[in-house]
This record gives structure tokens, C-alpha cells and sequence, in this order.
């Protein structure tokens, strides 16, 4: 997955080299595999019986058990959670929020990273650290507000409403992020830019933006997956079905459907989806946003 | 608005001079200092940040002065000082939710740390196959909590995978109704989140085992230090700063932990897996009880907010 480069291979062959060599290898070692092989088919079978659980029909089901291995395959359960379930329109949810919410973090927390990064503003590290904190609190502490303060707006119960918060509780964290990647940016760029007469606007868009492509791609891959998979804030700002994400139609359609296996693993599985499609076109980006604020 | 290069550079020099100099032209300076940022700048501060008072900092301290109320979100609060506290010492469901966050922090920390950490020296030294068990153990991070405890739902079904698997194995007597066994709901609920959360743990610490000194292990290994011995005297002291922010980001996630067990249990079998943050939106949207569950994230906030302070003096350190 990631570039890990620890191992310095070509090392003078001399018998004590060889020796230590030999013995902090343990990727060369058949023990690895014998214990790495079991783990990481443990590790994958809840994904591969919920996709078996799927693509049976609810009769094999109830006469088999759930536990059972496929003997045919039905994409009855797939057909009945889109058509009964709702999924297209909880899918096309998640996606308007998701692609919205992306969109305005990363536009918001940009801008400021790009002030606080390049500019003498009086306690910007207080800023900084004051914003990051505000996406450390627990979310627990702002749902009965938030959700008064969408009632009185009268955005409650709109994908507007939800958009908006994502993006209020998430700003904090990608401004950081941002700074720490923008004030990094080789000084004599910008002065270059000044000489030419470039303003702060300009110079904004025309150099630091396509500059920062990958930490965005980082920070979006990373926000994709966070809004797509959240949860509370929708049960929070939402109330009508009509408007649910795919994690809460989800769980909405457990009650509808609690028997049915194969619909409830057909809709997991869809769900499931887009994120990791996300995360297999941009694992090294989606891997490095993970690791921000942990390098020494 | 041309002037805006002077950031980096220019820093030093406003900084530097030697205090009896300062005191004179100091206000003149920050003044100066002031204008010399375009306004344009003070824009693209400002949006943002005003963005997340109103949406963040201004609700948080409207969940505190709403703590001391009772309030049904109809008619008006109803100021009841710390009577929501006192009620909450007394209320046995808050207690259990409080000893299960306990249990969840310890258990679903520990876990995750031990097992992420081992997988993580396992698979630190590249080789043939290590990639593909790196993104199996990773590929459950990508799937949200929801999705994960729906997942372990099937899974953890009467007549589902793991019962049927103990049946294979002859271990009929270890089977059980997962979900509804008041004593084992909640570690089964512990071992879903842990499954997730293990890739997360495993990548901080690959990350922070690439910047490990090798040299160091590999003299203690000339030395004759065995394996065992290199990695808890030479590699795990080197980890020390991976370990802050995984300890202050376990508990902060364990105290927010909320959508996998509404998804798997919403609380039940009779309370028994409630946590603090179920509990407290139950209260809040299911029974209508703002001012109490006011109060209830106002616990939460208080036991966060040591880790969240950790988190922040450890980044603010990385700023320097």
C-alpha cells in the first residue's frame, strides 16, 4: 500500500552484516505467511459472508440458516433494496451531501489556511489550535443545539441543513491540515508572484491553489469517506425518510426489512461501495491524510 | 494589496529585536502589522471562522447553559440548576453507560492498540504478499461504523456465520444469541468496532515505525539483543510520540462512539450496551429530554476534553 522504504537492501556482504541481516528479515520468514494468511482471511470474511448472505434469496435463507454457503445466486435482495428499500434515492442523498460538503470544507478551510499561513495575522496559532479544537469536541455536545438552531433557521430537515453542519464541525480539522502544508511552500514562489505585481487574490488561485493539489486530494479522499459514513449528524438535522442518507435509510429499512437477510447484506454491501471504490483510486492520499498530526 | 510576500521571512525580524527596544514602537508595530494584511485576507480568515463559531463553538456553550434546564424543546427552559446532575448520579442507566464507556475505552483501546501494533511490526519490512495484508487488515476502516455493526449483525445472527462456524468445530456449547445476551451484547458489539478500528492503529504505527532509528536495533542485535528484547528497549521507546496521539484519539473516538451500536443494538438488551453517547441522544430525540441530555454531553465534553487538550499541546508542538 504505502511507500514503506525501511529495509536498505544493498548492504556490504560481509558475514556479520549477513548475519544481522538475516535475522531482521522477518518478511523473508515462512512464519510470516503462516500466521499473516489466517489473519487476513479472518480479517475479510465478514465482508465476503455478507456478500455470500446477499446474493442469496430469502427462501434459501429461511430454510438453510444465514451461516450457510450459497448454492445458487439471487440478486433478490439487491432488486428489493433498491425498489422497496429506497436505496437510489438515500444513494443520491449521500452523494448531493457528500459532493457539497466536500466541496465547501475544502473551499472554507483553504482560505483561511492560506491567511493564517501566509500572512503576519496577530495569534494565528491560537486561531489554528482554537479551530482544530472545535472538530475534537464531541459531536455529543452540539446535537440538541445545532438541531434547535436548523429548526429556528428553517433549514431543519433539508440536505442544506446537513451539508452546512458537515461542514461547520469538519472546517477546523482541514484548515489545520492545510496550514501546515501551505506555509511549507517554497518562499520564493511568492516572491516571485509579488514582483510580477501579482495580488493576494491572484496569487491565491493562480499559485497556492494547484500547489496544494495533493494535500486537497488527501483531504478530500479522506472527507469523502467521513461525510459519506456519517451517521449522527442526519439522525440530528433529519426526520423525514425521504431525505436520509444511505447509513440511515439503512438502518431505517432493518425495521422493514429486520428478516430479511439478503436485503438488509444487499444494502450494507451497497453502501459499503463508494467509499471503498474511494479508497482503492486514492489509498496513498487517503493513507497520508490518515497520518496527519501523528509524524514526530 | 501587493505586500504580501513578508510572511515567513519577514517573522524573525519583527520577533527578534531585543526587549528594551521593543516597548517604544509595539503597538505602532502590531498596528502596522495589521494593515499590512489585505483585506481581502482578513475575508478569507473571517468566513471560515465565523462559519465555525456559529456552527460549532456557539452551540457547545449553549449545550452548557442548556445543562442546567429542563427543557422539552416546546415550551420555554426551565432553569433547574444542578438538579440534572444530581439526577444523573442517581439514574442506574447513566451509571451502566458510564462503566460500559470505561469497558469500551479499555477494551476497544487496548485491542485495538495490541493487535494494530503487532500487525504493524509484522508487516513493517516490505515483501512479497505484505501489501496485500496490509489492505486486508485496512479495507474494514473504509466501511462506515453504520455499515460495520450491520455487518456484525449478520454475522453475530442466531443461526449466522459464527454460530454456524462454532457448530463445524464441535464448539455447539459456546453458542449464543449474541446480540440479546445482556453479559456479552456489549463485547460483541466491542469486537465489531475493534475489527475497524485496527487498520487506523496498524497505519499510525507503520507510519511511526518508518521514522524508528534502525541503526539502533540493528547494534543492539550485533550486541546479541533477541528480538523480543530490541523491540520493547529499543523500538517502543522510539514510538513514544505515536503512542500519545493513538491513547488521546482512542479515547476521544471511544468517548464519540456512537453509530455501531444504534446500528447493532441501539442500547439494548435492556440497557446493558448503552454508552454515554447513545444514552444521551436517546434522551435528547427519543424521549425529549433536552435539559438532561444537555447535561449528559456536558459529562462527555468534561471527559474529553484532557485528550483533547493532550491532542492539542502535542500538534501545537509539531507547529514550532
Amino acid at each position: 500500500m504505502t511507500s514503506t522504504t525501511t529495509t536498505t537492501t544493498s548492504s556490504p556482504p560481509t558475514a556479520r552484516a549477513r548475519q544481522v541481516r538475516r535475522r531482521r528479515r522477518p518478511a523473508r520468514s515462512p512464519w510470516l505467511h503462516v500466521a499473516m494468511v489466517p489473519i487476513s482471511l479472518l480479517w475479510i470474511s465478514p465482508i465476503v459472508f455478507v456478500g455470500f448472505v446477499s446474493i442469496r434469496s430469502f427462501d434459501d435463507i429461511a430454510t438453510r440458516g444465514i451461516g450457510a454457503l450459497p448454492a445458487s445466486i439471487s440478486f433478490e435482495g439487491f432488486v428489493t433494496a433498491f425498489e422497496g428499500g429506497g436505496l437510489w434515492r438515500a444513494l443520491g442523498n449521500s452523494i448531493v451531501v457528500t459532493a457539497g460538503g466536500v466541496f465547501l470544507s475544502l473551499a472554507l478551510s483553504a482560505v483561511a489556511a492560506y491567511a493564517l499561513s501566509r500572512f503576519q495575522i496577530p495569534l494565528r496559532k491560537t486561531i489554528l489550535l482554537t479551530m482544530l479544537a472545535g472538530n475534537l469536541l464531541p459531536p455529543q455536545i452540539l446535537l440538541v443545539p445545532v438541531s434547535a438552531i436548523t429548526d429556528s433557521l428553517g433549514i431543519y430537515d433539508t440536505l442544506f441543513a446537513l451539508t452546512i453542519v458537515q461542514v461547520g464541525f469538519g472546517i477546523g480539522f482541514y484548515t489545520f491540515v492545510l496550514y501546515g502544508f501551505m506555509r511549507n511552500l517554497p518562499d520564493e514562489v511568492f516572491e516571485a508572484a509579488r514582483i510580477d505585481g501579482a495580488g493576494a487574490g491572484k496569487i491565491f488561485w493562480a499559485i497556492v491553489l494547484p500547489l496544494s493539489r495533493p494535500s486537497m486530494a488527501a483531504l478530500g479522499a479522506l472527507s469523502t469517506t467521513w461525510i459519506f459514513n456519517d451517521l449522527i449528524w442526519a439522525m440530528t438535522v433529519l426526520r423525514t425518510e425521504d431525505k436520509f442518507p444511505i447509513t440511515a435509510q439503512l438502518l431505517n429499512m432493518m425495521g422493514g426489512f429486520g428478516s430479511s437477510w439478503n436485503v438488509i447484506a444487499a444494502g450494507a454491501l451497497v453502501a459499503a461501495i463508494p467509499t471503498a471504490v474511494v479508497f482503492f483510486i486514492f489509498q496513498k492520499q487517503f493513507v497520508s491524510g490518515l497520518l496527519v498530526g501523528t509524524d514526530k | 494589496m501587493a505586500v504580501e510576500a513578508p510572511s515567513r521571512t519577514e517573522e524573525p525580524r519583527t520577533a527578534s529585536p531585543p526587549a528594551p527596544q521593543r516597548a517604544p514602537g509595539f503597538g505602532a508595530r502590531i498596528l502596522s502589522r495589521l494593515r499590512r494584511v489585505p483585506l481581502l485576507i482578513w475575508l478569507f480568515l473571517l468566513v471560515p471562522v465565523v462559519f465555525e463559531v456559529f456552527w460549532v463553538f456557539w452551540p457547545a456553550l449553549n449545550s452548557f447553559s442548556l445543562s442546567v434546564t429542563r427543557w422539552d424543546g416546546i415550551t420555554p427552559a426551565e432553569p433547574v440548576g444542578i438538579q440534572n446532575f444530581v439526577d444523573l448520579w442517581a439514574d442506574p442507566i447513566f451509571r451502566t453507560a458510564l462503566e460500559n464507556n470505561v469497558i469500551w475505552i479499555i477494551g476497544f483501546g487496548g485491542l485495538s492498540v495490541v493487535i494494530g501494533l503487532a500487525l504493524a511490526v509484522a508487516l513493517n519490512r516490505p515483501g512479497p504478499m505484505v501489501g496485500l495484508y496490509r489492505s486486508a487488515i485496512f479495507l474494514p476502516m473504509v466501511v462506515s461504523l453504520a455499515v460495520t455493526g450491520l455487518f456484525w449483525r449478520v454475522m453475530y445472527a442466531p443461526d449466522g456465520p459464527i454460530n454456524a462456524s462454532l457448530g463445524l468445530v464441535g464448539l455447539e456449547s459456546w453458542q449464543r444469541q449474541w446480540l440479546a445476551d445482556p453479559d456479552l451484547a456489549l463485547y460483541a458489539v466491542l469486537i465489531a468496532a475493534v475489527w475497524r478500528q485496527v487498520g487506523y492503529i496498524m497505519v499510525l504505527y507503520l507510519a511511526g515505525l518508518k521514522s524508528c532509528d534502525e541503526s539502533l536495533e540493528e547494534a543492539a542485535a550485533v550486541d546479541g539483543a533477541n528480538a523480543w528484547t530490541r523491540f520493547w528497549r529499543i523500538v517502543m521507546p522510539q514510538l513514544k510520540g505515536v503512542h500519545t496521539v493513538v491513547f488521546a484519539v482512542t479515547v476521544i473516538d471511544s468517548l464519540r462512539t456512537f453509530d455501531i451500536v444504534w446500528a447493532m443494538t441501539r442500547g439494548g438488551p435492556y440497557n446493558e450496551t448503552q454508552l454515554l453517547s447513545t444514552y444521551m441522544f436517546q434522551q435528547a430525540f427519543t424521549t425529549g429530554n433536552l435539559g438532561y441530555a444537555s447535561a449528559i454531553s456536558v459529562v462527555i465534553f468534561a471527559l474529553a476534553i484532557g485528550f483533547i487538550i493532550t491532542y492539542l499541546v502535542r500538534q501545537s508542538r509539531n507547529e514550532d
